[in-house]
């Protein structure tokens, strides 16, 4: 053992040597392969036959730099709807999974309704769900501003989300382990109570990873409403691709998507890899 | 009267009896051990007293009083039992402090400020006083089940039952919460025991039961029962755990 005082001390261990050398050495190496892969995909890509045809329609900078600013005031629509559909999805997600587990013989029909929910909303497509409901119940000839299909459409993507993130709640509820709920119960408490204060608590913080993915999920479906009306970023870049014959505003969506799903993964990734620390 | 009786408790899971006709009296200010292998059916018995398993035969009489009947509000009875438990006993996501008195202000409706003496003084009497507000995982193992034990004793119970509440400790923080045991014995508590802590079952128990395959084999004072043992069974026992 070279000991504490070796680790501490101005004079590097010869561990420490070694450690030092190696990540040196890897770093180099790292930095060696990723230069060589860029220098061939640059190289390579350019010399395919059609590399020139793509990169006017796809990437045209006059065309970015013109629509850019216009699809940045589109995705505004798209965080509106999103913002309004995810604190819904969770409360109806929450009283969905709740519903499930409720044992009182009253709430029967809640239990059935709320198996029906999950079973049919996960069952279906997205943009089908989205289609239905958002054609389907304007069609009924509803008065404005109840024909609106960012009601419907809105409506359509919390059903469906409500669905998945109800399963990953009741999986949470699964989760907390059973004598918490006897310590609970041995207390005097209510179920209710043992539910609202004991389990739920738990429970939610262990699955806020899991419903992590389902927000940055919903975050990239709102952009299938474009189906049924409303102008969010994926219409608008359409609408530029055909005014302009150009494929770039696609692009340029799709960059803005990755700018806010790509740092909310990482983060979710984090969020994950702590929980499991935690954990063990 | 004595304070808990059992009449022909049984329990069973599908097919297998687990509690087989158990006959048991405890009289006020008692403390009782159950002892048995494992698997003998020490914690069932325990959760039945407590109402947390339904039991399928027999009758359960709390100060007289059959609380066993089918139909009954268990809610009711458990404020009347605390329960300790061998592990997973606090709410993780709560400190100590609130861990002991979310069960007064839901149950009782008592007010956080009207609480507030009386259980710093619980925590004070129990040597916790330096750790009302910390979480449990930020507490040894042997401070988290004297703050369960505190939690139990803030709901003012008539009866604790206590499951192998040291089993899961390291040995050298056995002794504390048995000094808290010692503690509530002093101060006239009813209390059930399943330990595996002989030693402490012999200096401190009133009546020590043996159970095997869901019965009660022998029951008897300390003395008798580790010294002189009825039953072979028992004998057997003792010889296979205090060797
Ligand atoms: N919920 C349950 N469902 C089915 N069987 C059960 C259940 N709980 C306990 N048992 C069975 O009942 C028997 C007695 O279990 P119990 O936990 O009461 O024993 P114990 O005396 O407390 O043992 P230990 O010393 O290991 O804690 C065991 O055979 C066990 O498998
Ligand atoms: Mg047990």
């Amino acid at each position: 053992m070279s000991g504490e005082g070796a680790v501490a001390g101005p004079v590097p261990s010869r561990r420490q040597v070694y450690e030092d050398r190696q990540r040196r050495r890897s770093l180099i190496i790292a930095a060696a392969s990723t230069g060589a892969v860029a220098a061939a995909v640059m190289i390579l890509i350019p010399r395919a036959p059609g590399w020139d045809r793509v990169q006017a329609s796809f990437f045209n900078w006059d065309v970015f730099a013109s629509t850019f600013p216009g699809l940045l005031g589109a995705f505004m629509t798209d965080v509106a709807i999103f913002a309004w559909c995810a604190p819904a999805i969770a409360v109806l997600g929450l009283l969905v999974a709740l519903a499930r587990d409720a044992r009182s013989p009253a709430l029967f029909p809640l239990r059935i309704l709320g198996a029906a929910h999950t079973d049919i909303f996960r069952g279906v497509p997205v943009i089908l769900t989205v289609y239905l409901i958002g054609f389907g119940i304007p069609g009924l000839g509803l008065p404005r501003p109840w024909n609106s299909p960012y009601i419907w459409g809105s409506l359509a993507l919390t059903l469906t989300y409500s669905a998945y993130v109800a399963e990953i709640f009741r999986s949470g509820i699964e989760s907390v382990h059973e004598s918490q709920r006897a310590a609970a119960q041995s207390l005097g408490l209510s179920d209710r109570d043992s539910m609202r204060f004991v389990i739920l608590p738990q429970a939610i913080r262990r699955v806020i990873p899991a419903q992590m993915n389902m927000l940055i999920a919903l975050q990239k479906d709102v952009a299938l409403l474009s189906f049924i009306g409303p102008v969010e970023i994926f219409r608008q870049a359409g609408v530029y691709k055909s005014l302009m014959a150009n494929f770039t505003p696609y692009v340029g969506a799709a960059i803005i998507f990755l700018c806010i799903t790509i740092p909310a993964t990482r983060y979710t990734d984090h969020l994950l890899a702590r929980q499991n620390r935690e954990r063990s | 009267m004595a304070k808990l009786s059992l009449r022909g408790v049984v329990k069973r899971f599908t097919d297998h009896t687990v509690c087989d006709g158990i006959d048991l009296d405890i009289e006020s200010g008692q403390m009782v051990c159950l002892i048995g292998a494992s698997g003998a059916g020490k914690s069932t018995l325990l959760r039945c007293i407590n109402l947390l398993e339904p039991i399928e035969d027999g009758e359960i009489f709390l100060d007289g009083i059959d609380i066993a009947v089918p139909g009954l509000d268990p809610q009711a009875v458990r404020q009347r039992i605390g329960m300790v438990f061998q592990s997973f006993n606090l709410f993780p996501h709560m400190t100590a402090i609130e861990n002991v008195m979310l069960a007064p202000r839901r149950v009782h409706r008592r007010p956080r400020q009207e609480l507030l003496p009386e259980v710093t003084g619980l925590f004070t009497r129990f040597g916790l006083a330096d750790h009302m507000h910390r979480y449990p995982d930020q507490l040894s193992g042997g401070q988290q089940q004297r703050v369960a034990i505190v939690r139990a004793l803030a709901m003012k119970p008539e009866l604790m039952l206590f499951d192998e509440i040291t089993s899961a400790l390291d040995p050298q923080l056995v002794g504390e919460v048995l000094d808290v045991l010692r503690l509530l014995k002093n101060s006239g508590m009813t209390m059930v025991l399943a330990t595996h802590e002989m030693g402490f079952a012999r200096e401190a128990a009133d009546k020590v039961c043996f159970l095997k395959d869901g019965r009660i084999l022998e029951e008897a004072h300390p003395k008798i029962l580790f010294t002189a043992p009825c039953h072979p069974e028992t004998a057997a026992f003792l010889a296979r755990t205090l060797k």
